[in-house]
């Protein structure tokens, strides 16, 4: 594990508790976002890393080795460090705030020269700008050199206290792609705190959400949209973003009918379509007795080999479109109205039929995206626990 | 004028260095220990307030009473007209300096220290460039001041241009209390005019234009 966090806690002098029971492990190469309102502990959590401030009781171990037995000064020169005011130094040129740190672990003259070069690239600003002083640039231009001053020493894990906050939304956006495409090609592990929910759900792998000094939850971006662990975090999330978020986090399977209507290739054609008059509809799923899926067959193939075919295993279409249950609508949505068909088949990962998705369904999805927010139950509760028969008979005689 | 300066050009010359040295003496002295003083108060603010109390309080004894004051002490010449010039100097270079310690954005000493410098590197090149004009605004009120007060210096037998001032006015000659005054603020000036250029010096540059 590269950074782990074990019950953390910090008390203030005056017994003020700033964070409680924190335990955190963090692999190489992610972006966790620590987020909370103004107070949450955030930040002082995030300061304990680089022992800006010191924890009451807890250990926190950087590649194994617990970082309140290093020197605190050599800790800091190996972790990356960026802050809301920036801080870039106003009396050093950008050359110099860059290899800031190079500079304090002495390395070459000509090493650190290539390198500011080198950072420059990377945040595409003309090489020209390194002789500049940071008053000569702007606030987004600033803050880029702030990102890069974190890394110019080979830092393989960046700190970052809401760096973005003071920036306008079109600078913020670009600073946010950059930081991205860093963590993503560098490999670099970023512990990022922000009080900005898009901006966490945008940069994060993972999400650490605090309240009161305590972890409310720790998941993944989709993980905190779908299954927010409390109101709490649900208020934070907002239930605007909630709803907008819903088309892409919802699974096939929350959306699908169950039960739907199947028959088994040993059955007769007479058995087909009495059970499609019984059930009214125009087609039947064809499984195997395990349930795994074979096929489908439609009232047409019916009527076309009603005289020279015996079984339904004789007439049933073999190769048929189908999603998996865990599948996002987000991924399926559009393949599905492409194709034009009328209801896709849903199995489960041992390709056994597990429900169905219809157009109607999908005028469901698209209708909550739009509307949904009073009659969002309401809406998911006819979808889970209609009747499944009418639901499917409604759904394929309005698909054509 | 220039029968003054016939008749006390050397001697002219003479007092002028003697106020100097001893101005710059006293100067130098209270830079030593008011800059450093300063900023080990920045580190130590719990006795900020105390040491900068007792700072304020020597400044209001009345420069003749602490001149004399010296006397006891330290006898009369040069030596203790040093010490009480550079007891005068203290406050304003530890109060400018102490101030402007405090003034620098405290992000800048965050991200010093976060990026890994020691307190004395974030001292050395952040701190105190940063704060190098409010501290050398504080070192050229002290040298006026200074200057201006060692022409008292004379009373307990330090030399300077206070010499023709008190001979002056012991026998009512105005040619000497002009000739010891009028040098003593062109030194004033000059000083002021060259510390002014040291202050622009040591400014650090936050603009290529």
């Amino acid at each position: 594990m590269f950074l782990t966090m074990e019950h953390l806690n910090k008390t203030y002098p005056g017994g003020k508790v700033a964070v409680e029971d924190f335990n955190l492990e963090i692999e190489k190469g992610e972006f966790v976002c620590f987020i909370g309102t103004s107070g949450s502990g955030k930040t002082t959590t995030m300061r304990m890393i680089n022992r800006m401030l010191s924890q009451t009781s807890g250990t926190i171990k950087l590649n194994g080795e617990d970082i309140g037995k290093m020197d605190p000064v050599k800790l800091r020169r190996q972790i990356g460090y960026v802050i809301q005011n920036i801080g870039l130094m106003p009396h050093m040129t950008i050359r110099d705030n860059i290899t800031l740190v190079p500079k304090l672990l002495k390395w070459p003259q000509d090493k650190m020269n290539e390198r500011a070069k080198e950072m420059i690239k990377l945040v595409e600003l003309p090489e020209d700008y390194l002789d500049r002083y940071p008053s000569e640039l702007s606030g987004g231009q600033q803050q880029r050199i702030g990102v890069v001053r974190a890394l110019a020493a080979n830092q393989d894990l960046v700190l970052m206290d809401e760096p973005f906050g003071a920036l306008d939304p079109i600078t913020r956006e670009a600073l946010q792609d950059l930081v991205k495409d860093l963590q993503e090609r560098l490999g670099k592990t970023f512990v990022f705190v922000t009080h900005d929910m898009d901006e966490a759900l945008k940069l994060a792998t993972r999400i650490v959400v605090m309240d009161g000094g305590k972890i409310m939850q720790i998941d993944t971006p989709d993980g905190i949209l779908r299954h927010p662990a409390n109101e709490f975090v649900e208020n934070l999330i907002g239930k605007e973003r909630l709803i907008q978020a819903r088309p892409s986090i919802t699974t096939v399977g929350q959306v699908m009918l169950k039960n739907p209507i199947a028959t088994t290739p040993g059955k007769s054609l007479t058995d087909a379509l009495r059970l499609m008059h019984d059930k009214r509809v125009d087609s039947l799923l064809v499984t195997d007795e395990a349930g795994i899926l074979k096929g489908m067959i439609g009232i047409e193939d019916v009527d076309y080999s009603f005289n020279s075919a015996t079984s339904v295993d004789d007439i049933m279409k073999r190769d048929i479109f189908y999603v998996q249950s865990n599948s996002l609508i987000r991924d399926t949505v559009e393949r599905i109205l492409k194709r034009g068909f009328k209801n896709i088949p849903v199995v489960d990962d041992q390709h056994r039929l597990v429900g169905i998705v219809t157009r109607a369904t999908l005028v469901d999805i698209v209708y909550d995206a739009l509307w949904g927010d009073e009659e969002e139950d309401e809406e998911t509760n006819n979808i889970h626990h209609e009747n499944p028969n009418a639901a499917a008979s409604a759904a394929t005689k309005g698909g054509e | 004028m220039i029968a003054f300066l016939q008749t006390y050009g050397a001697q002219l010359i003479l007092k002028t260095w003697q106020h100097l040295y001893i101005s710059a003496i006293s100067l130098a002295l209270g830079v030593l220990v008011a800059v450093p003083l300063g900023i080990l108060l920045t580190r130590v603010k719990k006795i900020a307030n105390v040491v900068m109390a007792i700072a304020s309080m020597l400044q209001t004894i009345p420069a003749m009473a602490l001149l004399a004051l010296m006397i006891p002490f330290f006898g009369i010449g040069a030596i203790p007209a040093i010490i009480a010039l550079f007891i005068y100097s203290l406050l304003p270079i530890l109060r400018n300096t102490y101030l402007g310690m405090e003034d620098v954005n405290p992000s800048l000493i965050d991200a010093a220290k976060g990026m890994g410098m020691t307190g004395w590197q974030s001292i050395i090149k952040v701190e105190v460039p940063m704060a190098a004009p409010v501290i050398m605004a504080g070192i050229r009120l002290s040298a006026t001041y200074v200057i201006a007060w060692a022409a008292l210096a004379s009373y307990i037998g330090a030399g300077g241009l206070g010499d023709f001032i008190f001979n002056g006015l012991n026998l009512y000659r105005t040619d000497l209390i002009l000739g010891g005054s009028i040098p003593v603020i062109i030194l004033a000036l000059i000083v002021d005019w060259l510390l002014g250029k040291l202050e622009a010096a040591v400014t650090p540059k936050t603009t290529n234009a």
